[in-house]
């Protein structure tokens, strides 16, 4: 009797713990999927949706497309600069990538393994710059830009751009050679090792998560960024994905839907390839994973 | 290969002063062993010697050269570190390679000094293997193989075996001696385990809280410890160390019970607060001796170890005899006043000859 109770129970808790694993895991799980994934859903099927159903709610549901058309993306790219946009994009996040992480290697290790006077207040200084949001650090930014004749020139956000990446891949980078063993360091040093060769050879190849998330983080957000792009060029063939679909594909109030989403889509599509490549990467290195 | 002279080093950090002036003379192809427990600053004078710290005062001289201001790689030594340090990155041939391919060694010296060092620690099998697919012991030999390719005057190790179980610490221990009676280099090995440094050394250096407490050979430091920190921290089962005073020529330990005799020209006035200490297996069994009241058998087969209260002191006697009394009852004891010592209350230095 006893014996049927408790596996009575046993059965009951599994049934339970299974039936509060969907209430607490799946169903939200879903929810954010569902919640993120829309938008891009919405997205992808604006863009090849001709004109007559994106506006016939009446006839047309709006969540489906009846006649896939590729007009939009077609107008996008033959008769836009889109991908001169594209192109000026990819160049401006590429050289202000590659700025930020030579720049951020440097100073995360001088600040980590050097430890010169004063090197914890660099550090900190550092992230408090971070801090300062961009929408204030644009004015002086600009008249900066305007004094150098940068303005109108891919160079404006090429070096803009590191104002705010630099800190925040030092401060990440810092963590990252953290966690390097000293030992390592300093049984190159009893090796033979210069400071220099020590970081090519010992500290880099170690840090090479550490270096990909920065580089995500540095490429997505160059990619997307919308203040400085829009405040620091003016003719068209200059402008960025972001700024040139906003200002380019809407004339007066006329909204090119089509064209529009097709743009952000084609725009989004270089960085989501991006991450799903070193998104584990990015992961271990953001959650300060130690490796052998 | 080459003596190392340490004189009179000193270092602090900020203003802690961590060693208070320390002196060794290492010669020619010694294996002197740094012990001492931790946080007396075996490593950091390791350290410096490897030129890892700078030396805030003393001398460091390596041959005959003044290594003081000397950066690590010029010093010609090689170290084996606690954690190994292995390079993660590199296979176990390029770990071995690291120091030579930088100082742009020619292939074949590079190829024929790696293979002889992988078959002097059997890792000839491992070459193409990462640090990560090595058991410890395997890892600790891929440090050792890094030191012994670059052909260093003086190795210096920091608590190799630290890391290991038991059984492959015993084994390692023996091989890291087969290879010092090979290659003949000069050693500096670090260890808080006495039991190693018996083992392993020609010379030991005991310290304690940044000063040297005794330079000798093992059995020097076993047999004659110059002070009170020396006799209880060498040898296992620990000495018996008793507290007291000298009283009517014999040794009155502190809480009553009866007194002890003194150790063989032992130079005590009377009163003086004293440190009476002799070691488990110099304790005899005698009908006319010390009682002890029994509170622990343990036969270990080869010996029997008790140990027992006489008045207030807690007394361990190791005995080859079978001992039948039980825990509660008395037996008697006398310790071999040829073997037993005397150190002074305060200082704790040796007052017998
Ligand atoms: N970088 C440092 N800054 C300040 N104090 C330090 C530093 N390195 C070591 N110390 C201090 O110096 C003392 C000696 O340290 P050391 O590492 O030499 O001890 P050890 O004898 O090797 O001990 P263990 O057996 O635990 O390794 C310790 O009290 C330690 O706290
Ligand atoms: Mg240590």
């Amino acid at each position: 009797m006893s014996k049927a109770d408790t596996a009575d129970e046993g059965a009951a808790l599994s049934w339970q713990s299974k039936q509060r694993r969907v209430v607490t895991v799946y169903v939200p799980l879903i929810c954010f999927v569902i919640i993120l994934l829309f938008p891009f859903y919405w997205m992808t099927i604006t863009a090849i949706k001709p004109n007559a159903e994106m506006f016939d709610y009446k006839t047309y549901s709006p969540f489906w497309v009846v006649s896939p058309t590729l007009a939009n993306i077609n107008k996008l790219l033959f008769e836009t600069s889109y991908p001169r946009w594209l192109f000026n994009t990819m160049l401006i996040a590429v050289c202000a990538t590659v700025i930020s992480l030579v720049a951020s290697v440097l100073a995360a290790y001088a600040i980590q393994r050097l430890r010169f006077k004063g090197s914890a207040y660099v550090g900190l200084a550092i992230y408090i710059a971070y801090l300062v949001p961009p929408s204030i650090l644009f004015i002086p930014l600009a008249s900066m830009v305007f004094k150098l004749g940068l303005f109108d020139s891919p160079f404006a956000l090429i070096l803009t751009y590191p104002t705010f990446l630099i800190p925040f891949c030092t401060w990440l980078l810092i963590g990252y050679f953290k966690s390097i063993p000293y030992e390592l360091e300093e049984c190159a040093l009893i090796d033979g090792a210069s400071r220099l060769q020590i970081l090519r050879r010992i500290t880099l190849p170690l840090a090479v998560p550490g270096l990909i998330s920065a580089g995500i983080f540095s490429f997505t957000l160059s990619w997307n960024e919308f203040i400085y792009a829009l405040a620091f060029i003016s003719s068209s063939e200059n402008k960025t994905v972001p700024v040139a679909i906003l200002t380019e594909l809407v004339q007066g109030d006329v909204y090119q839907w089509g064209s529009l989403m097709a743009g952000s889509l084609l725009g989004s599509l270089p960085v989501a390839i991006f991450y799903s490549f070193f998104v584990d990467y990015y992961v271990s290195s953001l959650t300060g994973a130690v490796k052998e | 290969m080459a003596t190392v002279d340490i004189r009179d080093v000193r270092k602090n950090f900020g203003s802690t002063a961590i060693l208070h002036g320390v002196s060794v003379g290492i010669e020619d192809g010694e294996f002197v062993v740094l012990v001492g427990p931790s946080g007396c600053g075996k490593s950091t004078l390791l350290r410096m010697i490897a030129g890892l710290e700078n030396i805030t005062g003393g001398q460091v001289s390596i041959g005959d050269r003044v290594v003081n201001d000397v950066p690590p790689k010029d010093r010609d030594i090689a170290m084996v570190f606690q954690n190994y340090a292995l390079y993660p990155h590199m296979t176990v041939r390029d770990n071995m390679a690291f120091s030579m391919t930088l100082a742009k060694a020619p292939k074949e010296v590079i190829e024929t000094e790696v293979t002889r060092a992988a078959r002097i620690l059997g890792l000839e099998k491992l070459l193409d293997r990462f640090p990560r697919q090595l058991s410890g012991g395997q890892r600790q030999r891929v440090a050792m193989g890094r030191a012994i390719v670059r052909h260093p005057q003086v190795f210096l190790f920091d608590e190799p075996l630290s890391n290991l179980d038991a059984k492959l610490r015993v084994q390692m221990r023996a091989e890291i001696k087969d290879l010092h009676q090979r290659l003949k280099t000069t050693t500096i090995y670090v260890t808080h385990d006495q039991i190693e440094a018996m083992t392993m050394a020609d010379k030991i250096v005991v310290m304690h809280g940044g000063h040297v407490e005794q330079i000798g050979a093992p059995l020097e430091l076993y047999d004659r410890p110059a002070n009170a920190f020396v006799a209880g921290f060498i040898g296992s089962p620990a000495m018996n160390l008793l507290p007291g005073t000298v009283q009517g020529g014999a040794f009155q330990p502190d809480g009553g019970g009866a007194r002890w005799p003194l150790p063989a020209g032992a130079q005590a006035t009377e009163g003086l607060r004293v440190t009476y200490g002799f070691r488990p297996e110099h304790l005899r069994l005698a009908p006319d001796g010390l009682p002890l009241t029994i509170t622990l058998i343990e036969p270990t087969g080869s010996e029997t170890q008790v140990t027992g209260r006489s008045g207030e002191a807690l007394v361990v006697g190791a005995f080859r005899e079978r001992i039948t009394a039980r825990v509660g009852e008395a037996i008697h004891v006398l310790p071999d006043t040829a073997q037993a010592h005397l150190f002074h209350g305060e200082t704790g230095k040796r007052l017998n000859a």
